[in-house]
Parts: C-alpha cells; sequence; structure tokens
C-alpha cells in the first residue's frame, strides 16, 4: 500500500505533511509497514490497540473532557530530510526556534545532539566520542531496526507495559520517534545527551517513545526540551519514557516543557533502579493546557535511590498536575521529593504523589516536600499525597505549604529600587531556585525569563 | 541631598498614633544621629520615610531633594537616592546577595558610564572584605539563615555598593560586637567621606565612640524634642533620657 493512500492529506502549512485520522488495524499496519518495522514490533502496536481500546479515559484527577481523540493527526512524516549540520536546518525551523525563545546556547548543544521535529528526528549526529565509548543514541525507529533484540528486551516490556493505562497503550499503538539511549557497563557519559521536541503542526498529536538503559556503573544525563508554537486546535502530546538504570549506575533526566497553552500533555515516565542505583527526575513544566505528569521510581535493588525535581507555574487555565510515584520495592532505598509550583490567575498547579513501602522493605525512607505560591485571589493549588507502607521501621514523611508574596518582602526589596513587579519577579525566582538550579544554566535561564514575564503580567 | 521633614504625623495600620509632628531638616553630607528611647518612634520614622505600607501618614510635608517624597513609592523614593537599612533584616531565599546587589544597582544607575557585572562583582568582593563579610555569604539567598551581626553587615554592605544619597540605618549598632561594630563604623565613615549622608538611629552611645555626628536629635513620644552635637549624646549616655520627661507609653520599636 502507498503511503498517500492512507494517508488522509489535510492541507498543512508545511508542504508534504500528511495525517492519519481514523486509528484502526489497518492503519497501525501500515504505519508499521511503512516503518519497515519487524513483525515483533507490529504485534505490540496491534495489541497496544486492543488495549486503549478497551480502556475507558482515566476519571480521576483531572478533567480531560476537553480532549476529543478522534480529532487529532496521529503521525505527520516531516517534510525536511534528515540533515547534518545545524546549518542545514530549513529557514522556517531555524525561525520556529527563535520564535520559541530557544537559547543560542542551547541551539549550540543540539548541533551535536537530536532534534525531534514533529515526530521523526530530522537532524541527529552522534558524537563520536559517544559511538566511541559503545553507547547507542539513535531515534527509536532506527533502533527497532538496528539494534532489534536490545529494543525488543526494553520496549514496554516490564518498565511500562500496555497495560499501563489507556494514553500509554495509544503511545504504543502509534508511537513514532523518540529516542533509545544505551549506555553500557560501567560508561560514564561525561556531556549531558540532548533532545528536543517541537510540535508544528495544527492539531497533532506528538507520541514519542524513549527507552534509557544505563547499565551497571555506567551514568549518563539526559535532557529533552519540548514546545510548540499556538495553534487553534489544540494538540496531544502523549509520551513515554522507560528508564532502566543498572547496579551502581545513575540516569539523570531533565525535561523542559513549554507547550503551547492547548496541548493535553499526558507523559508516562518511569524508571526501575536496581541494586545501589540512582535516578534523578527532574521536571520543569510551563506550558500545556493540562499536564498529568507523574514520574515513577521503582527502586528495585536493595539500596537504590530516587531524587524528583519538579518545577512549574501554571497560568491562566492551566491545570498542571504532576507529582512523583515512589516504589520501595528493596531493602534500603530511599526518596527525594521536592516540588514548588506557582499557580496565576485561573491556573492551578497540584502535587499528586504516591509513596508505596512493600512488605519485605525495610529500612526504607521516603522525604516528599512540596510548596506552593499563589500569584492572584483565584489562583489555587492542591496537594494529594497517597502513603501504603507495610514496613513499620519506614521512615515516610510528606510536608506541603502553600502561601502567598508576603508584603515585607515586596517592600524590602522595592526600598532596594525595584519595582514592585520586578520584586514579585525576583522571589518568584528565589522560591524556584532549589529546583532551577538542578537544571544547565541556558535553560534555567530561560525558564526563570518566562516564569517572571508571567507572574509580571499575572498582577495588574 | 536635603531632606525636609515638616510636622510629621503617622498611625499605625491598627490607628494608634505614632509620630506626633516630627520636624527636622538635613543639609547635604555628614552623618545626622536620632537617638531616642525605646518606644520613641525611631523605627516608625525610618520606615515612613521609606514608604513601608505598615503605617499611615496623616499630616505633615516630607521634601527629598526638592521632590515630595510621600508622593512616591518605595521604588522611586529608592531611585531617588534614598535608603534605609533595615532593623529587622527581610530574608529573600533563593536570590543570592551578590546578585540581588547587581540588580538592584543596575536598575538604580542605568545608562552608559556603569561597571561591567565583572567589576561591579570585583568591587563587591573587596567591599564585603572591609566589612570582613565572608565572601561566601555573597553567595546565599538574601539575609538567608544570616545571624543578627551578618545581617546588618548585609545591610550596610548593600548601602556601599547602592551609592545613595541619604541612607538612614536604623539600630545598625544592634547586635554587633566590638570588632564588627569598628568595621560598620568605618563604613559609614568612608560613605560620608564620599559625600553621601547618614542619618543613624539608635539607641546606644556606642557607634559614636567611632563616628563623630554633625547633629545629634533625640527623639521623645513621637517627637522631635532636643538637638545638639555629641555633648548631647554623652548626656545621654551618662543619664538617659529622663530629663526630657518621664516615661510616656509607646510602640515598642
Amino acid at each position: 500500500m502507498k503511503e498517500k493512500d492512507i494517508l488522509d492529506g489535510e492541507a498543512s502549512r508545511l508542504e508534504g505533511m500528511t495525517e492519519l485520522k481514523h486509528l484502526n488495524e489497518e492503519v497501525v499496519t501500515s504505519l508499521s509497514r511503512e516503518k519497515g518495522e519487524p513483525d515483533w514490533m507490529l504485534k505490540k502496536r496491534l495489541y497496544s490497540l486492543s488495549v486503549f481500546e478497551s480502556k475507558p479515559i482515566p476519571t480521576w484527577g483531572v478533567d480531560l473532557s476537553g480532549l476529543k481523540l478522534d480529532d487529532l493527526a496521529y503521525y505527520v512524516k516531516p517534510d525536511v530530510e534528515k540533515v547534518d549540520s545545524l546549518s542545514d536546518l530549513p529557514a522556517d525551523l531555524k525561525k520556529t526556534f527563535d520564535a520559541l525563545g530557544i537559547p543560542e546556547a542551547e541551539r549550540n548543544f543540539l548541533a551535536g545532539n537530536g532534534i525531534m521535529y514533529q515526530s521523526e528526528v530530522i537532524y541527529e549526529r552522534m558524537k563520536d566520542r559517544l559511538a566511541k565509548q559503545g553507547v547507542i543514541f539513535m531515534s527509536m525507529d532506527e533502533a527497532v531496526k538496528k539494534h532489534p533484540d536490545l529494543v525488543q528486551k526494553y520496549f514496554m516490556t516490564r518498565c511500562v507495559p500496555p497495560t499501563y493505562h489507556k494514553f500509554a497503550a495509544l503511545n504504543g499503538a502509534i508511537w513514532s520517534g523518540g529516542t533509545f539511549l544505551y549506555v553500557p557497563k560501567g560508561v560514564k557519559v561525561s556531556m549531558p545527551v540532548q533532545v528536543y521536541y517541537l510540535v508544528d503542526h495544527p492539531s497533532m498529536g506528538q507520541f514519542e517513545h524513549t527507552v534509557i538503559v544505563a547499565e551497571d556503573d555506567a551514568s549518563v544525563e539526559y535532557i529533552e526540551g519540548c514546545s510548540a508554537p499556538m495553534y487553534v486546535k489544540g494538540g496531544l502530546h502523549a509520551g513515554i519514557m522507560e528508564i532502566f538504570v543498572g547496579k551502581r549506575a545513575r540516569v539523570r533526566v531533565t525535561t523542559i516543557q513549554n507547550w503551547s497553552k492547548n496541548i493535553y500533555n499526558l507523559v508516562t515516565k518511569r524508571a526501575i533502579v536496581e541494586e545501589e542505583g540512582k535516578m534523578e527526575w527532574v521536571e520543569a513544566s510551563l506550558g500545556s493546557k493540562v499536564t498529568m505528569l507523574y514520574p515513577a521510581s521503582v527502586l528495585a535493588g536493595r539500596g537504590a535511590r530516587a531524587e524528583h525535581f519538579y518545577v512549574s507555574m501554571a497560568g491562566d487555565g492551566q491545570v498542571l498536575d504532576t507529582g512523583a510515584k515512589i516504589v520501595h520495592a528493596a531493602p534500603d532505598t530511599s526518596a527525594y521529593v521536592l516540588s514548588r509550583s506557582i499557580s496565576k490567575g485561573s491556573g492551578r498547579a497540584i502535587y499528586r504523589g504516591q509513596v508505596r513501602v512493600n512488605p519485605g522493605a525495610t529500612g526504607c525512607s521516603s522525604s516528599v516536600k512540596c510548596d506552593s505560591l499563589l500569584i492572584s485571589d483565584e489562583s489555587s493549588t492542591a496537594t494529594f499525597p497517597t502513603e501504603e507502607v507495610y514496613e513499620p521501621d519506614a521512615d515516610v514523611s510528606h510536608e506541603a505549604t502553600a502561601g502567598r508574596i508576603a508584603e515585607e518582602q515586596l517592600f524590602y526589596l522595592m526600598s532596594r529600587g525595584f519595582s514592585e513587579e520586578e520584586a514579585r519577579g525576583l522571589i518568584v525566582r528565589g522560591f524556584m531556585e532549589p529546583v532551577t538550579k538542578k537544571i544547565p544554566l541556558e535553560y534555567a535561564v530561560e525558564f526563570n525569563k518566562i516564569v517572571e514575564a508571567e507572574v509580571k503580567n499575572g498582577v495588574a | 541631598m536635603t531632606l525636609n521633614v515638616e510636622d510629621l504625623y503617622v498611625s499605625a495600620k491598627n490607628g494608634k498614633d505614632i509620630l506626633n509632628g516630627v520636624s527636622f531638616t538635613l543639609p547635604d553630607g555628614g552623618v545626622h544621629v536620632i537617638m531616642g528611647p525605646n518606644g520613641s518612634g525611631k523605627s516608625t520614622l525610618a520606615l515612613t520615610l521609606a514608604g513601608s505600607p505598615d503605617f499611615v501618614v496623616k499630616s505633615g510635608k516630607v521634601e527629598f531633594d526638592g521632590v515630595d517624597l510621600l508622593s512616591l513609592g518605595p521604588d522611586q523614593r529608592a531611585k531617588k537616592g534614598l535608603f534605609l537599612a533595615f532593623q529587622k533584616q527581610v530574608e529573600i531565599p533563593g536570590v543570592p546577595l551578590k546578585d540581588m546587589i547587581w540588580e538592584a544597582y543596575r536598575v538604580r544607575w542605568s545608562g552608559s558610564g556603569r561597571p561591567s557585572i565583572i567589576d561591579f562583582r570585583k568591587n563587591l568582593s573587596a567591599t564585603a572584605s572591609t566589612l570582613s563579610f565572608p565572601e561566601t555569604f555573597l553567595e546565599r539567598g538574601v539575609n538567608e539563615g544570616f545571624s543578627g551581626g551578618e545581617g546588618k553587615k548585609s545591610e550596610v554592605l548593600q548601602m556601599l555598593m547602592l551609592k545613595p544619597k541619604l541612607a538612614i540605618l536604623d539600630e545598625v549598632d544592634s547586635g554587633l560586637d566590638v570588632d564588627s561594630l569598628r568595621v560598620v563604623a568605618d563604613a559609614i565613615k568612608r560613605f560620608v567621606e564620599d559625600g553621601h549622608s547618614a542619618l543613624i538611629i539608635t539607641h546606644h552611645f556606642d557607634l559614636l565612640n567611632y563616628i563623630e555626628p554633625d547633629v545629634v536629635y533625640v527623639m521623645k513620644g513621637g517627637k522631635i524634642v532636643d538637638e545638639g552635637d555629641i555633648t548631647l549624646a554623652r548626656i545621654i549616655e551618662r543619664e538617659g533620657y529622663s530629663r526630657w520627661g518621664g516615661e510616656q507609653a509607646g510602640r515598642d520599636d
């Protein structure tokens, strides 16, 4: 079957873009064939589709009634061929980068890494050094073909199976793009590996699927940024990230999310951490209409550790529902969660987290701290912690605070010459600092700028 | 710089009268001191001049360099060259002190001739060192976890870096050990020698062992009740404030 036959050719801004509209077995099969995938992947897709169809849209937590799954484009083929250097990127895309305010430093970083434009990785140059170390870093589509055995071992198996939830299943059926990053035993990757996702099509779905494997004693840091210009119709981002942290290995994942404010951002992130391994999640959330983001750390081996750092800014009309899911499945495991959120206008930033200490997991500790700052009278926040503890010696704590900017802080800074807006911006920046200091500087500067601008707008 | 305070009446938000007709004039330059017992309204005066939202000006006039100060917000007053060293430090967690001072300098002094951030930082380090203020504290959040003495030095450091025309120092001497008192006094002296004015509010004599004031005002019951030179301060050190009338109930500041 020819590509054009199955693709609905709705007029789009960029020539050559096509969409899949009506999701069914035939469409999924065609997508898989088009990509030249092995049979096991097609089977996985079809199984995922059946799970997707059997599961209702979740009704707990955030209202998703505005999400119209039938109206989405499921796959958009980029109209630009893969390029070898940043200067080869189409001028259009470079302009988009400028408009989105992607910092220069970040673009320079991108010169050695991958950009995911729409659904496929269009720009990718593996660092020679990475290759020499035996590190595999490529798009998931490519990895399925080049490293089928490795991918089959990790792709939607024990970390995020299709049955995990409805949107995980949807991703399993129609995933496209994403990163496969494999770090062999004992290899330490010194430079962060970075990827940029851009949704640049009206009403498009983004379903990338990323798998990161750090074998025993390996270490790697992965940074992804996401953004989308605003379109009239909303979109859906339902990506998946599966992470395997080997014994004594260390993985840090940083996501800076700035989707346009009509995108439903329903992502699934889960890490399995083996003995003495350490997983760090850093999540900076700015954009989207609705975000449901609960990175999970399954502490599967003795002494495994997890750290989750979140910062989010919910502006007018946004609901950012984030939290950490910690499973202490082995003894002597520990977790630390710090969440700092800001709600402005009618925005609502929520912390929804879960800590579970399994039977037999003795000597565990979990500390969860979430602090919320309310910028306006109508903004709101909430905290929904759940704890399930089956070992009496577990040290599980949860602290939450919510407050407003103190008058005396404003006066103090204004007495130094800052306008009220500037003073608010500084106070908010300081509030976020324990998390933003975990983000690479170029991103943190940009992030602070955006939040400060939001805060200034919000207090007329 | 001139400051002219005329018949100033101020009350707390709860309506309680605190200043009952304060009048005095500061000429350009020099060290001026206001002394008074606890509750005499000294801090209220300082906070009101800086534009604190905690107090209500009932009547009176304040002219700063010919400008009606009371019509300006706290930030505009700072930009005109007024600075308050707070008696009670306010913490701004997560904003490194060095960044706050630099940005305050930037909003205060825009335009050409401003030093680069690198030169400014060098100067900041050098100035901190003259105050025996540890470099590591510059990296901390503004006043975050500072001791009383460190907080006072942080205020004086900001004063030295922001170069206001007039600095009001509200009990900058309290909680300082002898060595710290000396470095703070030296800093104020240098500040004044550079042509700036200082208005020191205190109820101790200690600081005046190191700085000779041009004028000493005595404040009591929300009013300026006397005016003189260093000898007036010496009398207060010996006798207290009893010669200006019996104990008066007032706001405890």
